[in-house]
């Protein structure tokens, strides 16, 4: 369960700061219901209905001479999007408005692609940094996906030791034994996120995907249940909104910083070097739904410059979008005028 | 797989405890009627061994299951697919296992969760890797004309290839292998074990066979050398080809036709009635001894429209003579908004089939059911009495009835 402190100062500090944060809370009742019966929630989705904000930060040095991403780098890169979705001048304030001492936070990569298109660690590290700068213990932070092994092929050490940063898959924990079902999903959890985090941040990795279309934000909630597999006819629609609604997943979903360092506009989501670029960027938002769509965008712009087609002319359109977005799901906007993209450069 | 429970892993124990509650509440009320017919299945199902009676829904010894879940040997396991195509684009691949034709990029599963591609090839993450074996009636299956009264080793791998709401036995149809605890029992263990305990058969069952045909023909090839023969429990969503290589090595197939509407098996089964019919016509070209299974769900397949229509298909295509099976549903998986299925429900569709004119229908998972028995359509004689899925008298001779001489037909011995 999400522990977080429901005080009048956390409440007000989420009016101030955390808009994306109220229009979650305001869509676990009915719009008329929020306007009748939830007048401040209504109000505060009125506030919020204005734009919901994406950072794209980009550094073209980031990797200094060689391939390998800068550590320093990546945390100021990292240091500028938050700095800029949160509208914040020093680093560390949007993460003390996030997060709180005491909390558990989960860090959801994506391990899938290997080495060469997984969530980045050095990215991941920065995250921990500033996590721990704002108060949370290191023993709080737990990195995972659904299994050790890809973790460890994809960069990250495993770890369980105390005073340290957590780093296992579910493989070690397995699954909740009870579904959760929503629509056209039934799911056991992973026992990471229902008994190992009070707040998620998602750090998925921008990618082409067969089925889908794209991979980014809201795909990457796949990694937390036990049957995935069952989730990718129909180009995985509607069962990645679906899958979005569960409340385990909504209630903790803070926030979201797509790695885009290294990217992937074709024959995703596997890694194949030859359709990968070099982007070194990142996109953050608390807004998975307008981070998906904007996230698509920047890979039909790369296919239009490797002369292919787009997705809708491949048949694999990631329709899944809209239906996130739809009076169901209502998880965010896909609507370009009610996104605002912040380009940050270095 | 819908009926035929197995003893699940994390339950054992008080699985166990719960049957022997059942055996005590017996002893001291040998001729109590108040056993209810949900304790008389628990008993029945749970302790036949502790009973005296038989041997059945124990796991094996030789197959020590449900150990402390731990990181499991994924080489041992994995064999090339036989079933799919190489796709020109991006290391892709097509499996041509079921008519789901899955397109499954590098590092993907298909729908089944049990196949892979790694670099373009496709391969099975499940040969050998049993997660449920049972020595089991073999009218659990159920089968009722086919060896009564013997046993089956009864094995399961995870995964399956549709996603039925009613599952039974979805925490090992709906998982990766590797969410649960497995074993390794190459096809050779198989059918020592068969034959070690008295089986003449190995069932291939509990999840859904066809996600494992490699495994399962190798493990009939190894039975059939050891004089151990094979049957099958499947949904029959099965590609033609996959369906003649794979089942033609089985001595007896039984299917799971959910609902005679393609809409049921859109929404309730996430897969096509059209290809399980094909199945069935296939398998009856093939001459295999075939029995179908019909699970009742109230209000959703329960129609005198689609009873009928079933039935006159049957008459049709496959013939008088295919035994079907109107079985009772119980709330289970993602569907325990239902109720049971009202057994008046189950002998209506029974007095349909009748009607329609086929020969052996039967009314399962209501013990004590007097359409659980066998009956000479010719002379009206009862031919097997079952109690349970005990047969418990055999009167059939030499697949003829013993009062009339009518051919019964079926695989008697």
């Amino acid at each position: 369960m999400n522990q977080r402190d429901t005080s009048r100062r956390d409440f007000l500090k989420s009016c101030a700061t955390g808009v994306a944060a109220l229009r979650l809370a305001s869509k676990a009742w009915p719009a008329d219901a929020c306007a009748e019966a939830m007048p401040l929630l209504a109000a505060a989705e009125q506030a919020a209905s204005a734009k919901s904000r994406v950072v794209v930060a980009r550094d073209a040095a980031l990797r200094g001479p060689g391939t390998a991403v800068d550590s320093n780098r990546i945390l100021s890169l990292l240091d500028r999007a938050m700095q800029n979705l949160f509208s914040l001048d020093h680093p560390g304030e949007p993460w003390k408005q996030l997060v709180h001492p005491g909390e558990k936070v989960g860090i959801k990569v994506n391990a899938l692609g290997g080495r060469g298109l997984s969530t980045n660690a050095q990215l991941v590290a920065a995250i921990c940094e500033r996590l721990q700068e704002a108060g949370v213990r290191a023993h709080d932070i737990v990195i995972w996906d659904r299994d050790t092994d890809e973790l460890e092929h994809a960069g990250f050490r495993s770890s369980t030791a105390d005073n340290r940063v957590q780093c296992f898959g579910t493989d070690r924990v397995d699954y909740e034994n009870e579904l959760e079902t929503y629509g056209s999903v039934g799911s056991r959890l992973s026992k990471i996120l229902t008994q190992r985090c009070d707040v998620l941040i998602n750090v998925p990795v921008l990618k082409d995907h067969d089925g889908a279309g794209v991979t980014i934000a809201l795909k990457n909630m796949y990694g937390v249940i036990h049957n995935p597999n069952k989730y990718h006819p129909n180009g995985c629609d509607p069962y990645i909104a679906d899958l979005n609604m569960l409340p385990a997943i909504r209630a903790k979903m803070l926030l979201t910083i797509c790695d885009a360092t290294t990217a992937c506009y074709e024959g995703g989501p596997g890694y194949k070097p030859q359709y990968c670029w070099q982007n070194n960027a990142l996109l953050v938002s608390r807004d998975p739904v307008a981070l998906d769509y904007t996230g698509w965008q920047v890979i039909e712009r790369k296919r239009s410059e490797k002369k292919l087609k787009t997705l809708e002319a491949d048949e694999r359109p990631p329709r899944y979008i809209a239906t996130a977005a739809d009076e169901r799901h209502r998880l965010g906007t896909n609507d370009p005028r009610r996104i605002e993209v912040v380009e940050v450069a270095a | 797989m819908a009926r035929e429970n197995y003893a699940r892993p994390n339950s054992l124990t008080s699985h166990w405890m719960q049957g022997e509650n059942c055996i005590r509440d017996l002893e001291r009320n040998p001729l109590s009627s108040t056993l209810d017919r949900r304790a008389f299945l628990k008993c029945a199902l749970v302790s036949g061994a502790a009973l005296g009676i038989c041997d059945f829904a124990q796991p094996l010894a030789a197959i020590p299951s449900w150990a402390t879940p731990q990181k499991q040997d994924d080489s041992r396991f994995t064999v090339e697919a036989r079933f799919y195509q190489k796709l020109p684009n991006n290391k892709k691949i097509k499996c041509k296992l079921c008519p789901r034709e899955c397109t499954v990029g590098d590092r993907e599963r298909g729908y089944c969760g049990v196949r892979e591609n790694r670099g373009g090839t496709y391969y099975t993450l499940v040969h050998s890797r049993v997660c449920a074996a049972h020595l089991d009636p073999i009218e659990k299956k159920p089968f009722f004309h086919y060896l009564p009264g013997t046993l089956a080793l009864s094995l399961a791998t995870a995964g399956c290839n549709v996603n039925c709401k009613f599952c039974q036995n979805w925490d090992i149809s709906q998982v990766r292998p590797e969410q649960v605890p497995a074993d390794y029992a190459p096809p050779k263990l198989v059918a020592d074990l068969a034959k070690q305990h008295g089986c003449p058969s190995i069932a291939y069952t509990y999840s859904e066979p066809v996600i494992f045909a490699e495994y399962l023909m190798d493990a009939a090839d190894a039975g059939h050398e050891a004089g151990v023969r094979s049957v099958v429990v499947s949904n029959g969503y099965m590609q033609e080809e996959a369906l003649k290589t794979a089942y033609g090595k089985m001595d007896a197939v039984k299917i799971d036709l959910k609902a005679f509407t393609e809409s049921y098996y859109k929404d309730v089964v996430v897969g096509q009635l059209k290809p399980v019919l094909d199945a069935l016509v296939t398998l009856r070209k093939m001459d295999k001894w075939t029995e179908i299974v019909y699970l009742v769900v109230p209000t959703l397949n329960d129609s005198d429209d689609e009873f009928r229509g079933l039935a006159r298909w049957v008459k049709a295509n496959l013939g008088v003579d295919v035994p079907v099976h109107f079985s009772q549903f119980h709330p289970e998986y993602l569907l325990k908004n239902l109720p049971i299925t009202p057994v008046p429900t189950l002998e209506r569709a029974k007095a349909i089939a009748d009607a329609e004119g086929l020969h052996y229908v039967y009314i399962g998972n209501v013990p004590g059911h007097p359409a659980e028995n066998t009956y000479c359509p010719k002379c009206r004689h009862m031919l097997v009495e079952r109690v349970g899925l005990m047969a418990k008298q055999i009167l059939i001779r030499k697949g003829n009835c013993p009062f009339c001489g009518q051919h019964i037909p079926g695989v008697w011995a």
